[in-house]
């Protein structure tokens, strides 16, 4: 597409007009916010933020709804983890037996640097018991960089128990949709 | 007890009171400095709908009731605190530049900006003092002489970091700088065939008597060669305000700067408080430009009414001070429109500043010098 640029006209090329007009648009929003103080500015730290839906805020281990480690020590999220932030210490033979029934084992270790973590949210994406997720937290602050490393008791508590979301009732539900898709409209 | 100032020599009486004019211009003009950054700030922020800097509280007197938060949501103490901040920063010296420029270049920017201030007159009288540092019969040919000498520091500071945008910087501005010096020297003279003297407090006297030079109009006559030397006023006052524009590093002929090309120019490499001085020293100069406008084409220090266009009597002190306040008034409105144009103005490209400078003002500042040599010749002075 080519767009037709007009000759200027002589007046025009004096560019009079045009700094006029950014003269009044720029002295309409200096008066604006000087006499009305709507700024659009959020004070942030005495203002909450709002953090939307879908946000990819730290991420935390959950709780199922009684109350046991959902994470099962599979250690997928430590393989696909692109900057290496999740280290696992799997129970091994002698380890503590999980705190979940059904469940084969639990992690002796959990921890996550959040120096390293890129809250990419492939961890969240790729466990197979819905153990992890990225919550809406983003401001991470500690004074040493060993605070920065959290370990599976403190991912525990700052995430929260996710009583809502079952997985293996998921799967079937998404089994039964797959027999039914053709038909579905 | 001011006794023993009279019996001193004139000559210790002149080196006293200059060291003391000295001290009472380089303080304020500091402190304006630190707080022309601050209203900056804010006049951005309120053009671009935001709020600007609030954070900054100090301990004993924010705690006054209302005093202490107005402060606070003003910013009045973030000047305060970002010099404390450069000053305890790192001042990193990277290992690649030339070591002697790299650290004569900040002092080389600042220094000019100071000098200029020498010679203008920034009020009427006090006692028996007059309110200029230097009575220069040369002031002008001074100024000019020395603000060309602001180009160094910027071409010596992209020349020492050793590194192509600092050195790009440097190019842009000396480029720019020695191009706009032509534009804004042509467009004074009109000022200078008017007033028939160099001398700065000369020129703010004619002005109080034959109207401002910016618009030659009411003070005096109301007389055809007053009305004739309308234009050719107005059109030098516009070219001398786009070049001191252009000589500041002001948007929008920041070249030597411009963060979208060149990282942040010619003090790319500076930390601390060197650049800290590059950042004194840009608004200082902007200072003195703005000081310099109002002496030439604005009346200095002076108001065509209710009698502030003469020197006060003795004992008038308070007239005085009321001369310092209306140059800084006016000082100050400059320094507004300065930040105003900021944020309305897109930066000129390169070739396009060049083209404003050598083809449409430097011609048109020429044909303005000829035009009052005609009006000033056939209206017979």
């Amino acid at each position: 597409m080519i767009v037709k640029r007009n000759e200027l006209t002589w007046f025009e090329r004096l560019y009079l007009p045009a700094i006029i007009g950014g003269l009044k648009v720029t002295t309409r929003h200096f008066l604006n916010t000087l006499t009305t103080k709507t700024p659009v500015t959020q004070q942030y730290p005495e203002e909450p933020t709002r953090v939307l839906p879908g946000y990819r805020g730290a991420p935390y281990l959950v709780r199922d709804q009684d109350g046991a480690t959902k994470c099962v020590s599979c250690q997928l999220c430590e393989f696909i983890c692109p900057p290496k932030a999740i280290r696992i210490t799997p129970p091994g033979p002698t380890g503590k037996p999980a705190d979940r029934t059904n469940a084969e084992k639990m992690p002796e270790e959990f921890e996550i640097n959040m120096l390293r973590c890129i809250f990419c949210g492939l961890c969240q994406e790729v466990c197979p018991e819905e153990a992890i997720f990225l919550k809406s937290d983003f401001s991470l602050t500690g004074l040493a960089r060993g605070e920065m490393v959290y370990n599976k008791e403190k991912l525990l508590a700052l995430g929260g128990t996710h009583p809502g979301i079952q997985k293996w009732k998921h799967k079937l539900e998404e089994a039964k949709e797959q027999e039914t898709f053709p038909v579905k409209v | 007890m001011f006794d023993w100032i009279d019996n001193l020599s004139p000559q210790t009486q002149f080196v006293f009171f200059t060291l003391l004019k000295i001290a009472c211009v380089l303080g304020p003009l500091l402190t304006l400095v630190a707080y022309a950054v601050l209203a900056e700030r804010k006049v951005s922020a309120l053009i671009q709908d935001r709020v600007g800097p609030n954070r900054v509280n100090l301990p004993l007197i924010g705690s006054l009731p209302v005093i202490g938060p107005f402060l606070t949501k003003l910013g009045f103490w973030h000047p305060l605190v970002d010099g404390v901040k450069s000053f305890i920063k790192e001042d990193f010296t990277p290992a690649h530049v030339r070591k002697i420029y790299f650290w004569l270049a900040p002092a080389i920017s600042l220094v000019p900006a100071f000098l200029v201030v020498a010679v203008i007159p920034f009020g009427s009288t006090l006692g028996a003092q007059k309110m200029v540092i230097a009575d220069l019969n040369v002031g002008i040919l001074y100024t000019f002489g020395i603000v060309s000498l602001g180009v160094y520091g910027i071409v010596l500071a992209g020349y020492a970091a050793n590194s192509k945008f600092p050195f790009l910087g440097g190019i842009r501005a000396s480029a720019q700088m020695i191009s706009y010096e032509i534009a804004m020297g042509m467009s004074v003279i009109p000022v200078f065939l008017v007033v028939g003297d160099l001398n700065l407090g000369k020129i703010i006297e004619h002005q109080a008597q034959n109207g401002w030079n910016a618009f030659p109009v009411f003070g005096g006559g109301f007389g055809l060669q007053q009305w004739l030397l309308v234009p050719c006023g107005v059109v030098s006052f516009v070219i001398f305000f786009i070049s001191a524009l252009a000589e500041t590093n002001r948007l929008p002929f920041d070249m030597a700067e411009s963060e979208s090309e060149l990282v942040s120019g010619y003090h790319t490499e500076y930390s601390s408080m060197k650049f800290g001085m590059f950042f004194i020293g840009e608004y200082a100069n902007m200072f003195a430009g703005a000081a310099m406008m109002t002496t030439l084409f604005l009346g200095g220090w002076t108001l065509p009414f209710l009698g502030l266009d003469v020197a006060p009597a003795d004992g008038e002190w308070w007239k005085g001070l009321l001369h310092i306040g209306i140059f800084m008034g006016k000082m100050l409105g400059f320094m507004f429109i300065f930040m105003w144009l900021r944020w309305m103005l897109p930066r000129f490209r390169y070739d396009q500043l060049m083209d404003l400078g050598w083809r449409r003002m430097i011609p048109l500042a020429l044909a303005n010098i000829i035009l009052t040599a005609a009006v000033l010749a056939l209206t017979n002075r």
